[in-house]
C-alpha cells in the first residue's frame, strides 16, 4: 500500500506554498494515501492551512520548542522516527528540502530520488540533470522507502477545501546540540514571491548597477510582478541572492517571465523552461535567450525600459 | 584542525552543451572536455584559505572514480592540496555510497572539517554532504556563501530561498558550498610540475569495506521538451500589444 508522508515547508507560522505542490506529486500516486507533517514550535496555525489541502487524510502535528527554526540535523531525526509506516517520504526541493531530505534518506539508508517532475508509477520518476538538458526516468528499489523531492515548479499546488484531520504525534528522538540557528538577513518586500508569482521580471548583469537595477523593480512594480536576476546580477552585487534564477538559484514556472539584459546561459535558461510566455529584451540579436523567447525584442533596455514602464502604468 | 578533506567530483565541463545519446542509455561523453565540478574547486579553494589563514594544516582532495579522475586530482594538488586519495571504482556509484566513503575517510583521518560541492553538475542531485552528516553524526551546514572559523567551531552563512542565514556549527562538520563563497585562483605552470610529485594514493572502493546497496536505477535519458523560437518585436508598442494578445497586461 502508499503511504506518503510530506514535510511541511513553513516559517514558523505560515505554510509555505511548496507544500500544496507536494502534495499534487504525492497525489499522482495511483492510490496514495497522503499525511502531512508539520514540525514547528507552534503548530496551530500552519496545520489548519494544511488540514485544506485536498486528497490530505491526516496532518500530524510535533510540536517541540527545538523545532522553531528549520535546522536539519535536530527535524531529522524526528522524521526518521515517524517514517516507519510510510513507503513514500517527500518534501519539496526548495533549500529547505535540499537540505532536509538528504539527511533524512541517510538516516533511513536509503538513496532519495531529487527534483521529481513527473510519476509514472509509485516507484518510477522523472527528473532533470545536467541542468535540465537532459531527463532521466529513475526506478527506486522496491522494497525500500522512497525518500524524495519534488521539483515545485512542475506541479500545480493541490486546491483547498479539504478539513483533514489534524493529530499531534509525539516524535521520540534525541537532538544535538552541534548546530546553532543565528539569524535569517532578508530583503523583505512586499512583492509577488518570487517562486510563486504569475509575472516575473528579470534582470542581468546589463544593468551595470544597483542603481540602474531599479528599473527592474519599476516595471515589476507597474506589472505587479514579482522580481528576478541572473547570476551574473547577483554576483555583482546589484540585487539580493534570494532573486537568482537558475540550476543554482530558483526554478520557477510563471505565466510570464520578461528577462532583461540577460544572455540565456544554460544554466539560467534551466529556471524558466516551464514558463507560460517568455519575452526577452536584449542588445544582441544572436543573445541565446531569443532561442526560448516567444517575444523578442533587439534594443538598449535604457530606451526601452523608461519607455515600457510608462506604457504599462 | 588538523585536516580538511575536500571532494573533487569529475564531471562533464559546465561550457559543453550536453548530447543525450541516441539509445537513450545516457548523455554524450565521448571526446568531450570533462573537468573539477565547478562546485568542488569552490570547496577546495575555501580548504586551502583557511589552510593559509592557520587554521588547519592539512588538505587533502578526495575523488572517487575512475582512474581517469587522477586528472581533476593532479588538478586539485597544483591548486595546493598537499596529497590526494582515489577511491577507485568501475563505474557509477550511488550518493549514498560515496557518502559512507567521506566518513570513512574522514574518521580515519580525524578531519575537522569535510567541505563539498553543494552539488555536482551532472545528477544535480545535492545530496551527499547531506548525507555523510547524518551517517557521520556531525553537523552540516550547506550552500554556504560566507564561512569562519572560530576555534572549535565554524559560523557560516548559506544561501537559502528566504536570504542569507547564519548558523553555527561544532567542528567536526561537513560543509557544502555555493558558488558565491569565492573564486578559485588559477593554476600556474610551476604548481603543476610540483603536483606531479605530490602524492596521490589509489584505493579500491572494497578496501574501505563498504559494498554499494541497491541503487535508483537509470532506466531511460531523454532530451528535454524544447521551446519554440517566436517572434520578434521591434518596438515598445508592438510589445504591448503582443503581451495584451495574451491576455499577459
Ligand atoms: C555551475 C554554474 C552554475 C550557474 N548557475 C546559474 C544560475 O543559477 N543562474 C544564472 O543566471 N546563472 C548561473 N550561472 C552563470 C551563467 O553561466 C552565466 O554566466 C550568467 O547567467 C550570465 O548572466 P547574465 O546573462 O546577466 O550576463 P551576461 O552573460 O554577461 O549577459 C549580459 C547580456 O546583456 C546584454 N546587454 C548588454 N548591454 C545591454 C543593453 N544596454 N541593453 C540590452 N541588453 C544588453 C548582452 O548582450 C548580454 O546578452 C552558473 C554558472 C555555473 C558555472
Amino acid at each position: 500500500m502508499t503511504k506518503v508522508l510530506i514535510i511541511a515547508e513553513h516559517d514558523g507560522s505560515a505554510l509555505n506554498p511548496s507544500t500544496a505542490k507536494c502534495v499534487s506529486c504525492a497525489a499522482a500516486i495511483d492510490g496514495a494515501e497522503i499525511d502531512i507533517a508539520v514540525l514547528a514550535a507552534d503548530t496551530t496555525g500552519i496545520a489548519a492551512e494544511a488540514a485544506e489541502l485536498e486528497a490530505v487524510s491526516r496532518v500530524l502535528t510535533i510540536e517541540r520548542a527545538e523545532n522553531e527554526k528549520p535546522i536539519t540535523a535536530k527535524l531529522a531525526p524526528q522524521i526518521a522516527a515517524i517514517a516507519g509506516d510510510y513507503s513514500h517520504i517527500m518534501g519539496p526541493s526548495t533549500t529547505f528540502g535540499k537540505d532536509l531530505m538528504p539527511h533524512v534518506a541517510a538516516l533511513l539508508g536509503v538513496n532519495q530520488v531529487s527534483d521529481i517532475m513527473t510519476v509514472e508509477n509509485s516507484h518510477t520518476f522523472k527528473r532533470p540533470v545536467y541542468a535540465g538538458n537532459a531527463i532521466v526516468t529513475v526506478e527506486a528499489p522496491a522494497g525500500s522507502t522512497v525518500v524524495a523531492t519534488v521539483r515545485v515548479a512542475s506541479w500545480q499546488a493541490a486546491n483547498g477545501g479539504n478539513s483533514a484531520t489534524i493529530a499531534p504525534l509525539d516524535a521520540a528522538a534525541e537532538l544535538p546540540m552541534h548546530t546553532r540557528y543565528v539569524s535569517l538577513e532578508s530583503a523583505a518586500s512586499d512583492r509577488p514571491d518570487l517562486q510563486t508569482a504569475a509575472k516575473v521580471v528579470a534582470g542581468g548583469r546589463a544593468l551595470g548597477s544597483e542603481e540602474q537595477f531599479g528599473l527592474i523593480y519599476q516595471l515589476a512594480d507597474a506589472l505587479g510582478a514579482g522580481v528576478g536576476a541572473s547570476r551574473a546580477a547577483v554576483d555583482a552585487g546589484y540585487c539580493p541572492n534570494e532573486l537568482q534564477v537558475g540550476q543554482t538559484g530558483k526554478i520557477i514556472a510563471p505565466d510570464l517571465y520578461i528577462a532583461i539584459g540577460i544572455s540565456g546561459a544554460i544554466q539560467h535558461v534551466t529556471g524558466i523552461k516551464d514558463a507560460g510566455t517568455i519575452v526577452a529584451i536584449n542588445k544582441d540579436e544572436e543573445a541565446p535567450i531569443f532561442e526560448v523567447a516567444d517575444i523578442g525584442m533587439v534594443g538598449d533596455l535604457f530606451q526601452i525600459l523608461p519607455e515600457l514602464i510608462d506604457a504599462v502604468n | 584542525m588538523d585536516k580538511i578533506i575536500v571532494g573533487l567530483k569529475r564531471v562533464v565541463d559546465y561550457n559543453v552543451r550536453v548530447q543525450v545519446k541516441s539509445d537513450g542509455s545516457g548523455v554524450e561523453t565521448d571526446g568531450v572536455k570533462m573537468s573539477i565540478n565547478p562546485f568542488d574547486e569552490i570547496a577546495l579553494e575555501e580548504a586551502l584559505r583557511i589552510k593559509e589563514s592557520g587554521a588547519a594544516t592539512e588538505v587533502v582532495a578526495v575523488s572517487i572514480g575512475t582512474s581517469e579522475s587522477q586528472q581533476q586530482l593532479r588538478t586539485g594538488l597544483a591548486m595546493g592540496a598537499d596529497r590526494a586519495i582515489l577511491v577507485t571504482v568501475d563505474g557509477d556509484i550511488d550518493p549514498l555510497s560515496i557518502a559512507r566513503v567521506f566518513k570513512a575517510l574522514a574518521e580515519k583521518e580525524s578531519a575537522g572539517l569535510v567541505m563539498l560541492g553543494k552539488q555536482a553538475i551532472d545528477g544535480d542531485n545535492s545530496q551527499v554532504a547531506q548525507m555523510l552528516a547524518a551517517l557521520w553524526g556531525r553537523p552540516q551546514a550547506t550552500f554556504a556563501s560566507g564561512v569562519t572559523i572560530e576555534g572549535d567551531s565554524a559560523r557560516v552563512v548559506r544561501e537559502v530561498d528566504a536570504g542569507l542565514e547564519t548558523v553555527e556549527v561544532d567542528l567536526p562538520a561537513v560543509l557544502s558550498v555555493d558558488l558565491r563563497l569565492n573564486e578559485p585562483r588559477y593554476v600556474k605552470l610551476p604548481d603543476i610540475m610540483k603536483a606531479k610529485k605530490k602524492p596521490l594514493d589509489e584505493m579500491p572502493l572494497a578496501d574501505l569495506g563498504i559494498e554499494p546497496g541497491p541503487v535508483i536505477k537509470e532506466l531511460q535519458y531523454a532530451a528535454p521538451e524544447g521551446r519554440q523560437r517566436g517572434v520578434t518585436v521591434d518596438d515598445v508598442a508592438s510589445l504591448v500589444a503582443a503581451l495584451k494578445d495574451k491576455g499577459l497586461v
